[in-house]
């Protein structure tokens, strides 16, 4: 173990004095920009150019995403916390602030999977007779009897259309960014039982730094993606 | 998460198979890249050979449409990702670190990590050939042809996998050599002392990890419509195929300087050595290349000319497509400037060097010439293009490459490359691929298409398509006299001593082959070619003091080195299993992962370096 003290002490005189694992993980970060930049783009070349319903108006529920999205915002805060205690040597008061970060990422994960599965089970009511681009009747008889309008399936799945298509890649891409997220929180909750925490606060918990970089940074992302896709998306026409 | 670290018993400095597979030497890695990439040139060599002989006279029947539009795609993404990029990712090895004054790249297991990933990926990749159906719509896999309807075969499968996973070897080896390069230098090697392959591999690394995820998008995109039956490239959902080209190209773009900025920064190296002067207008040279990696993202569309984007976007990309011709004609310049009255020593090394730039020249100005975009839609689709990019891809990265092997091969190996036989090597290397590729300019303005895989006769392109066939075979049979020399020159070549060239930058001051921890002291710089200041003292005659410590007690014994490992291998073999999964079945998909992610925890719990048998 002194050995590795000593490899890893040789490790801070870099040039720059910038630890080697920090400038990786923005190196990193920048990439990812890309990444999520590419898929945003995409998102937006197909905005409004699907030929069949449903949009983003008729699915998507601001209400609940903005409940989603302040749990989120409040996990980086924790994120803040954990990395503040950790950066004082308190070990203990990092466990409640990284435990709560993980717990808030799972929470929108779990609003995630409740939207997806929603979406797909959307139903709406239309007028009567259905138009061309709307949902046939269901069943035939539905718009009988002087009846004005009528309740059909109008569930949204990654096959339905474009805008299904790129709604679930991006967000689906964004989930997986934040379970990977959380799998590595919890990573770091159960480092701190080794040695009582020696290791994580060795280095100044470098360890979660790099970690608090990551999880902020998939949250921008998501602040990104929120406006684009769920804001204007729900009150803004496609041009 | 302790125990789970004790499953993998580390190997204690292992010898043999098990030695390479462990390895985290940078050395080691630069050969393993070396050697694989040159194997996947020689493939790529075969199927070009299988084309040429195909095409070498008018209804010819060697290979059935379908085979040859497998081998002409096939080539393209063998040449370009499995040869050219890695035998660049070789250099960056072998050589970033000596250069720079380090022991190692920052990050070693990540480095073997990048190495594995490369390998598992050019398999997947290759799958093809084996189960009979690779992918067949040229490199850049236009929609809506590689649509599931369209392409209801595993091949384009292998293409987007193959292509994701190789992408992940990357990013991963060009974050390496970011940090290694910004984080690891000498004290005194300050950036515009950096040598000039220096800076070449860090503006590549940049366009690395920005470019790939660019494609990594197209292709998760593409899979998503081929697996799951989604939209993004399906027409009758109201998809704009262009989406594609755009997607492809801004990442394609930037690849073609990932292929070629590493071949500048060679000849930016042989150059100065053997006309025995320094680099001239060095830091003329270094800005030209940094343009050019910005410039590089801002011309994507003239891939694009005939697609119909409009004459505002042509005049645009038309525009910066030839102001980027600047910066890189600034660089030939210079490197005439550099042998403008230099006392130059005709080694093979430099040879190629000095053919890379009469080649190079030929394929810019037919690249200028497709910048003009109504010219360009002639060209388009043409054997004018195929001689384009081969004079800037074989002309260009492919002779920087020798000029690189002969130039490193000694310290690399402690022994020299047969100068007779490299000679013959690069005089046959140089006609073949004038014969081959020269011709195809005429056969393009006369308009015969790309991908074709006959043409009728009586169309009077019998005569040079012959000649391009037995250009062809003169480079297959240089190519063969450079692999007998490889071989050769490894067990009987002259043995080379520290430095052979009478070096300039610091990789020459070490022994040849270099020690494991290659440095016995870390030496401080002074000035550009930092070795050379060293022998001879700067242009004030100031000579510089050896590099303190040289001569101390320590010879090496008490430096740590990071400790060898199987882990980057495991890692990488979930991926290269999850890759197989995501094409046939999601279960060993998931399998895979499982791997990659037990090797991740096991990697990130064990010490960089393991206690050495003293148990220091």
């Amino acid at each position: 173990m002194e050995h590795a003290q000593a490899s890893e002490h040789a490790e801070h005189a870099t040039t720059t004095g910038i630890d080697h694992r920090k400038m990786l993980i923005w190196a990193f970060l920048g990439s990812e920009c890309m990444f999520f930049g590419s898929l945003i783009a995409t998102y937006l070349v197909y905005y409004g150019q699907s030929v069949s319903g449903p949009g983003p108006a008729d699915v998507l529920d601001i209400n609940t995403t903005t409940v989603s999205t302040f749990v989120l915002l409040m996990s980086s805060l924790m994120m803040v916390l954990a990395y503040s205690a950790v950066s004082k040597g308190d070990v203990k008061r990092f466990r409640v602030w990284i435990v709560c970060t993980a717990l808030l990422g799972a929470t929108f994960l779990g609003f995630q999977y409740f939207e997806f599965t929603e979406f797909g089970h959307h139903k709406q009511t239309f007028e009567c007779p259905p138009a061309l681009d709307r949902p046939a009747l269901e069943p035939e008889t539905a718009c009988q009897d002087g009846a004005t309008e009528y309740k059909a399936n109008y569930g949204l799945t990654p096959r339905t259309n474009l805008f299904g298509s790129t709604f679930f890649t991006l967000t689906g891409f964004h989930g997986a960014h934040v379970t990977v997220g959380v799998i590595w929180l919890l990573s770091l909750f159960g480092y701190s039982f080794r040695r009582g925490g020696e290791d994580l606060v060795r280095d100044g918990g470098l360890n979660v730094d790099l970690a608090a970089l990551y999880w902020h940074f998939v949250d921008i992302v998501w602040i990104v993606i929120f406006t684009v896709v769920y804001l204007i998306g729900v009150t803004v026409a496609p041009v | 998460m302790a125990t789970l670290a004790g499953v993998f018993n580390r190997p204690y400095k292992p010898t043999g198979v098990w030695g390479w597979i462990s390895t985290v030497d940078h050395k080691k890695i630069g050969a393993l890249y070396g050697v694989t990439a040159f194997t996947f040139f020689l493939v790529g060599g075969l199927e070009a050979l299988i084309m040429r002989f195909q095409l070498a006279r008018a209804e010819h029947g060697i290979v059935s449409a379908e085979v040859f539009s497998q081998l002409f795609t096939m080539h393209a993404l063998t040449m370009i990702f499995l040869a050219v990029m890695p035998l660049s990712a070789a250099f960056f090895n072998l050589v970033v670190p000596l250069m720079i004054g380090a022991r190692d790249v920052a990050f070693p297991r990540l480095n073997a990590f990048s190495y594995w990933v490369f390998l598992f990926g050019a398999l997947i990749l290759q799958t093809g050939w084996i189960v009979g159906s690779s992918p067949n719509t040229g490199w850049f896999a236009y929609a809506p042809l590689t649509a599931e309807s369209f392409n209801p075969s595993n091949g384009m499968d292998f293409y987007v996998v193959g292509l994701g996973v190789l992408g992940v070897s990357s990013v991963a080896a060009a974050l390496n050599f970011i940090v290694t390069i910004i984080n690891m230098r000498a004290p005194g090697m300050t950036l515009m002392r950096l040598p000039v392959f220096i800076w070449m591999t860090l503006v590549t690394s940049f366009l690395l990890v920005t470019a790939m995820p660019v494609i990594t998008v197209g292709l998760i995109e593409l899979y998503m419509d081929r697996t799951f039956g989604m939209n993004f490239f399906n027409v009758e959902a109201g998809a704009d195929v262009i989406l594609w080209q755009h997607l492809f190209w801004v990442f394609g773009h930037p690849e073609v300087y990932i292929l070629i900025l590493p071949a500048m920064g060679i000849v930016s190296e042989v150059l100065p050595t053997f006309a025995r002067k320094p680099l001239y207008g060095y830091p003329v040279v270094v800005l030209s290349g940094i343009t050019i990696g910005f410039m590089g993202w801002a011309v994507w569309s003239h891939h694009m000319f005939t697609v119909g984007l409009g004459p505002i976007a042509n005049s645009v990309f038309a525009i910066t497509t030839m102001f980027i011709a600047v910066p890189t004609g600034i660089k030939i310049f210079n490197w005439i400037g550099t042998l403008w009255g230099g006392s130059i020593d005709l080694k093979t090394a430099p040879l190629f060097a000095i053919g890379f730039i009469f080649l190079f020249i030929v394929g810019g100005l037919s690249g200028v010439m497709h910048a003009v975009a109504p010219s360009d839609a002639q060209q388009q689709d043409t054997y004018f293009i195929v001689a384009h990019i081969h004079y800037v891809l074989f002309g260009g990265s492919i002779m920087a490459v020798f000029a690189g092997i002969y130039y490193w091969f000694p310290k690399a190996t402690g022994r020299l490359l047969s100068e007779r036989v490299g000679q013959w090597h690069f005089w046959l290397t140089f006609l073949g691929m004038n014969l081959a590729f020269y011709p195809m300019h005429f056969l393009g303005l006369d308009g015969m298409p790309r991908r074709n895989y006959t043409y009728a006769e009586g169309m009077g392109w019998d005569f040079w398509n012959l000649v391009s066939t037995v250009g062809a075979f003169v480079l297959a049979m240089a190519t063969l006299i450079f692999v007998h020399n490889f071989f050769r020159s490894l067990r009987k070549g002259e043995p080379a001593g520290d430095d052979p060239w009478d070096g300039r930058t610091l990789e020459w001051s070490i022994p040849s082959p270099p020690p494991e921890y290659n440095f016995v002291a870390i030496p401080t710089v002074h000035g550009r070619d930092a070795f050379w200041d060293q022998k001879y003292g700067d242009a004030h005659g100031h000579v510089a003091r050896a590099p303190a410590g040289a001569s101390s007690e320590d010879e090496g014994h008490g430096i740590h080195m990071p400790s060898p490992s199987i882990l980057p291998m495991i890692t990488s073999l979930g991926l290269g299993i999850a890759g197989y999964g995501l094409v046939y079945s999601f279960p060993v998909a998931i399998l895979g992962a499982a791997i990659t992610m037990v090797g991740t925890y096991a990697w990130s719990m064990e010490p960089a370096a393991a206690p050495d048998e003293h148990g220091h």
